[in-house]
């Protein structure tokens, strides 16, 4: 059986990154073997919990059952992507003074889910809240510290879009 | 036996429909077609199957997209389940297919996995999916029919030494729409209805539809015959997102003031393909679509059931599926 390590090239958080890696792997190994970025979860690693969720081309996309291959020529952002230089993203800081997180393993891909949602709107109804993370399993939290959590990050988005606006 | 971690394969990914066919000519058995891979990828990883050649659909772009045609719409198969969900087109002539689209599994699902993947999936029977060696698997056993199996998912109609049944929601949503199948190999191409799509255990055990190994199904077609139906789809599952039907039911309906002109019926998760039921479509039209009609369809519906040990609720689900489709 092949087994033989090839280059593959993936656009990950903005960056086109070259790593070698077996052609059975899914782009989740690719991403924490390969590249070392290992905030993406390996779970259940069979397609059941959502903690290894990344955004490929602006969807929030299931790695662990993502042949690398498929991958290729898509822009992946993974949690490490979320945050700029200028601080963590709202939905991190808002994780943060809401205890949205216990264990935490769950947290990467829900923030990915939920990053996507807030692309779409600032002001999603708790049910559109729960649609977007109904992908993703919390085994500690009861889920309504994140759903605050999400809510609370949206409206800070909205608030700094207006005074964006009006500031300039 | 070594589980989660998939053994190498030999992956090769064609650019066009002609050399795809080719490959899975050459490949047969040892060849596997992945299209999102929702369903290969834990085959692969419990080494349940391996593959000698992985041929890899991504790069067909042919497959891809929603077209409006002269009498209908066709939908290529490696078309996602979120794109279908969420098309115009469809969302206003088949609602049932947008609105069984909806339904599969979660959004990181239905973003990467297609049509073609979701009718073509494997049964979730977990007995065969872990791999043991029963009849779907060549062997000469079912565990799930045992004494004291685990099987209140399983089928209540159309077993036969196999008692799994078909996990799909679109495939429901498209038989109910009458929808042709496009599948093609290396020697030609042939239309095959929904219903006739999918594969009952008494006549093959080991495949769930019609397709040889060579086989690619190519795309759906879904004529106008239904547009401006009523429609009605509803899943009952054991949790509210990310899981199998335990049944499901997907109604087409027309009717002329109360009275119905013609109606498809098709329940899920309830035998080895989608259950079409003539018999109550046969007896429903030219009645008014009323609450004693649901009841006669309902009560209709689940005639010649047959239990195992655990899923005698399956019956009592569908009759009250079936009413309250029937019942808009």
């Amino acid at each position: 059986m092949p087994a033989v390590t090839q280059i593959v090239r993936l656009t990950v958080n903005g960056d086109l990154r070259e790593v070698g890696v077996p052609m059975h792997f899914t782009l989740l190994e690719a991403l924490r073997y390969g590249l070392g970025l290992t905030g993406s979860k390996q779970g259940c690693d069979k397609g059941d919990c959502g903690a290894c969720t990344v955004i490929l081309d602006g969807r929030p996309t299931l790695s662990c059952i993502t042949p690398v291959f498929e991958a290729e020529g898509h822009a992946i952002v993974t949690v490490e992507g979320l945050a700029d230089v200028e601080g963590p993203h709202p939905l991190q800081d808002a994780f943060d003074l809401h205890g949205a997180a216990q264990c935490g393993f769950c947290t990467p891909g829900i923030l990915c889910s939920a990053a996507v949602l807030l692309e779409k709107t600032t002001s999603p109804s708790r049910t559109e809240i729960k649609e977007a993370l109904s992908g993703n399993l919390c085994r500690c939290t009861g889920y309504s510290k994140i759903y605050d959590a999400v809510a609370s990050a949206g409206q800070r988005l909205q608030v700094e879009a207006q005074l964006g606006e009006s500031g300039r | 036996m070594m589980k989660d971690m998939i053994p190498g394969f030999e992956l090769i990914q064609p650019t066009s429909i002609e050399g795809a066919l080719n490959l899975l000519e050459e490949y047969g058995e040892n060849g596997w077609a992945l299209a999102g891979g929702m369903d290969s990828l834990g085959w692969f990883k419990n080494r349940g199957k391996r593959p000698e050649a992985v041929i890899d659909l991504e790069g067909l772009d042919a497959l891809k997209g929603i077209d409006e045609t002269a009498d209908g719409i066709e939908i290529g198969a490696l078309t996602t389940l979120t794109e279908i969900e969420l098309n115009p087109l469809i969302r206003e002539r088949f609602w049932l297919l947008a609105e069984a689209a909806s339904k599969v599994a979660s959004p990181q699902i239905r973003n990467a996995g297609t049509l073609g993947g979701n009718l073509c999936q494997d049964t979730r029977c977990w007995y065969y999916r872990y791999g043991v060696s029963c009849y779907r698997a060549g062997g000469n056993t079912c565990y799930a029919a045992a004494p004291e199996a685990l099987n209140r998912e399983h089928a209540i109609f159309g077993a036969s030494r196999c008692v799994a049944v078909s996990p799909s929601d679109t495939a429901t949503a498209l038989v109910a729409l009458d929808a042709e199948m496009v599948v093609r190999n290396s020697s030609g191409e042939r239309v095959i209805k929904a219903e006739n799509f999918f594969m009952e255990p008494a006549v093959d055990i080991m495949r769930m539809t019609v397709l040889d190994p060579e086989d690619l199904l190519i795309k759906v077609r879904i004529p106008n015959t239904w547009t401006g139906a009523d429609f009605y789809f509803e899943k009952v599952s054991d949790r509210g997102s990310w899981d199998f039907p335990l049944v499901s039911v997907a109604l087409a309906i027309k009717s002329t003031g109360d009275r119905i002109d013609d109606a498809r019926i098709v329940c899920g998760a309830v035998q080895c393909i989608p259950r079409r039921l003539r018999n109550v479509e046969a007896m429903i039209r030219g009645q008014g679509r009323d609450e004693d009609t649901a009841a006669q369809a309902g009560a209709m519906a689940i005639q010649g059931a047959k239990v195992l040990n655990y899923n005698h609720f399956k019956i009592p689900l569908m009759e009250n599926l079936v009413k309250r489709a029937v019942r808009g």
